[in-house]
């Protein structure tokens, strides 16, 4: 290696989240070594204890905002970040956690701490793009590995990434998958849900549950009638759509609307 | 990181790197003492047990999942158990064994991820895998295919490696087929070469000489090493059901974390993991794992953390060689999953994640509507003992220069493999040491 290291840098940041989508860049088993080659790899704590100075090409950003020091650190993070992309339903729509922005503030909270007031932690759970200016989002919950690749790659290239945004349906129709709602009746997020997985759950006679959150124009009103059509009770069609992204706009809307249906049916819980 | 002055002396890393989440820890030395340990967790708490209350008993797999993007199958696993146990229901041999198969490739990437791209590094001087890559490739491609090995196995029998989809309460959703499964074989033959090397080599690493005087608490299953199932076990005696082990245990909640920390009785600090599954079941593993152990120089227990990797990595033989048992045997489980309607009762299921016992307790209404919810993942149970552990090391390492200390004292840590995302979910070391 030449003296001067003119290579990119390349930073992971993480906020709340499981870890699992910069486990995906771990994942890249066959490509890993390569990319280390290609890129030096400046910031990556859960990989090194060696951590070099930005500011960085390429920050890849897990996770979302709940604290108010989360709040602080990524407005430097952006700072020092030359191209910075979100990666995961966490950062892109506020994660699984996000569901205490249904609740009432701090009950969650003191649900599974007996001290609340030892914590600093916000009653939302927000997307890195509330907060500041965001590159490029990458969906999933996980994200995919291959996708993950592809953004890196096309970023360092200064190219958009090739990234589709059609519905699962597309995916299992290219898979050759039998459809599951209309074969079966199977309830399935699909005609909604971004693709990227590969229609994983379709391939295992199960209705995808929305891992990639919605599709731009996402129909969501439609396909909710379709389901209590089918004899889904609202209060559980709320629930499918309340998941890993239910900070997504179209999912948080169509939960909500089911919701009320379910109150004025008077079968909430 | 380090701070002198007269009388004091601190040293600190701002960031404990290669754990899973985020903590920081602070280690005070006095006049030629420790006289002060504490792990800090300060990953933002994500209230998993709050957002379950209201979801259905179906749903506990899925959204447990996401506590973990390491350890998915541990989670989905032990919630399975839980709410099978709260319904009544048992699931037969069949769906037990792909389970099994499942998990097991969960060890193997967990285990491979472990010792050689996370641990590995401290004891042979390197920043990271990638340094490491640079002096010795060939142990890191030999990680890097045992990893993705157990990913395969995840993605055949799960769908996907991170946050499997085929999993649901009472089963699978679809059973691979014997010629899907049957394909693994050879993979796995190679894994298990590769598992066998990966011992050797970290046999011959050096290790500090220190012994942790351990309460060890791991499951037990008959006749074979624990993983899915099975009774909680400890090295003073114990012997109970899930159960009896959830009520046996009291979860504080300290000030500096976000972590809850466990004890038995509110009292006893224990260990699960590795040393206390190797300690409390070497003479369960298969004759293979066995001689690898003896061969690395293990005897039928393991006291010294610093020796975790080895356990580690005989752990990684033992995986391999059940994957392959597994199979041979396989016959898809049909139909692929039981019914499991919901009822009104507590169920509490246990199993043996990477990183140690992790148990779920459920409260269900008659309409399968989870009430309450708690889950104790290992890293909250051994919170205890790695700061035990911290104290231990420090005061016999105190020679060491701020440097060297400080790195000793993240190696402690990751002795024990912390998954801080599970726990609440960094490590920020800090040692504050005044000298005489």
């Amino acid at each position: 290696m030449s003296p001067v290291d003119d290579r990119p840098t390349l930073a992971v940041w993480k906020f709340a989240s499981c870890d699992g989508c910069q486990l995906s860049l771990l994942d890249c088993e066959d490509d890993l070594l390569a990319l280390a080659g290609t890129v030096r790899i400046a910031h990556f704590t859960e990989l090194s204890r060696a951590t070099a100075d930005g500011p960085y090409d390429l920050s890849l950003v897990e996770g979302s905002i709940t604290t108010a020091a989360d709040a602080e650190r990524i407005q430097e993070v952006r700072m020092l970040s030359r191209t910075l992309v979100t990666i995961g339903a966490c950062a892109t729509a506020g994660g699984i956690q996000g569901l205490r922005n249904f609740a009432a503030g701090g009950e969650y909270a003191s649900t599974v701490y007996a001290h609340p007031e030892y914590l600093s932690s916000l009653d939302t759970s927000t997307p890195i793009a509330d907060h500041v200016a965001v590159d490029y989002e990458l969906h999933g919950c996980p994200i995919d590995k291959g996708q993950l690749l592809e953004v890196i790659v096309a970023t360092l290239a200064g190219r958009t990434p090739v990234v589709p945004g059609h519905s699962v349906c597309q995916e299992c129709k290219a898979n050759g998958t039998v459809c599951l709602p209309v074969a079966h009746g199977t309830p399935c997020l699909g005609p909604v849900t971004r693709a990227g997985c590969g229609a994983l759950c379709p391939t295992v006679d199960r209705g995808c549950f929305g891992c990639f959150g919605p599709t731009d124009g996402a129909n969501t009103a439609s396909l909710a009638a379709h389901l209590r059509a089918g004899g889904m009770a609202p209060v559980d069609a709320s629930r499918l759509f309340r998941t890993f992204n239910a900070g997504a706009p179209a999912f948080r809307e169509e939960s909500l609307a089911q919701e009320a249906a379910a109150v004025e049916e008077g079968t909430a819980p | 990181m380090t701070h002198g002055g007269s009388g004091r002396r601190t040293v600190g890393v701002e960031g404990l790197s290669r754990v899973e989440g985020e903590g920081s820890l602070r280690i005070e030395v006095r006049d030629g003492s420790v006289t002060d340990v504490s792990l800090s967790i300060f990953e933002p708490p994500r209230y998993f047990e709050a957002m379950l209350v209201g979801r259905r008993h179906t749903e506990a797999p899925d959204i447990t999942a996401r506590i973990c993007g390491i350890c998915p199958v541990a989670y989905q696993m032990s919630a399975c158990a839980a709410v099978e146990d709260a319904c009544g229901v048992e699931v037969g041999p069949r769906i037990r064994d792909l389970r099994r198969l499942l998990y097991c490739g969960e060890w193997i990437q967990s285990h491979a991820l472990h010792v050689t791209l996370l641990h590995a590094p401290d004891f042979l001087g390197c920043a990271d895998a990638v340094e490491l890559a640079e002096r010795d490739r060939p142990s890191v491609e030999r990680a890097l295919r045992l990893k993705q090995a157990g990913n395969l196995l995840m993605q055949t029998v799960g769908g996907r490696a991170v946050h499997p989809v085929n999993i649901r309460v009472g089963g699978f959703y679809k059973a691979p087929e014997p010629a899907v499964i049957g394909g693994l074989a050879d993979r796995l033959r190679v894994a298990l070469e590769d598992a066998l090397a990966t011992v050797a080599w970290v046999s011959g690493f050096d290790v500090p000489d220190t012994e942790g005087d351990y309460r060890f608490v791991s499951l037990r299953e008959p006749g074979r090493y624990p993983v899915g199932s099975g009774r909680v076990v400890s090295s003073d005696g114990l012997d109970v059901t899930p159960a009896g082990f959830a009520d046996l245990v009291v979860e504080e909640h300290l000030a500096r974390s976000t972590a809850l920390h466990a004890t038995l009785g509110g009292r006893d600090t224990y260990l699960t993991g590795p040393l206390a599954r190797y300690s409390l079941n070497s003479a369960s593993l298969p004759e293979v794992a066995r001689q690898a152990a003896a061969s690395a120089g293990l005897g039928a227990t393991c006291t010294n953390p610093f020796r975790s990797i080895v356990v580690r990595s005989v752990e990684l033989v033992f995986a391999c060689v059940e994957a392959l048992r597994l199979i041979e045997a396989y016959e898809p489980p049909s139909p692929p999953s039981v019914a499991v309607p919901g009822v009104a009762a507590t169920g509490v299921g246990a199993t043996e994640a990477p990183r140690g016992l992790l148990f779920h307790r459920y409260t269900l209404d008659d309409e399968g509507i989870i009430r309450h919810a708690q889950i104790v993942p290992p890293t909250s149970q051994n919170q205890g003992t790695i700061e035990a552990d911290l104290r231990r090391v420090a005061q016999e390492s105190l020679a060491l220069d701020d440097e060297a200390l400080t790195w000793r004292c993240e190696q402690t840590v990751r002795n024990h493999d912390p998954c801080i995302s599970c726990a609440a979910h960094f490590l920020d070391v800090t040692v504050d040491r005044r000298a005489p």
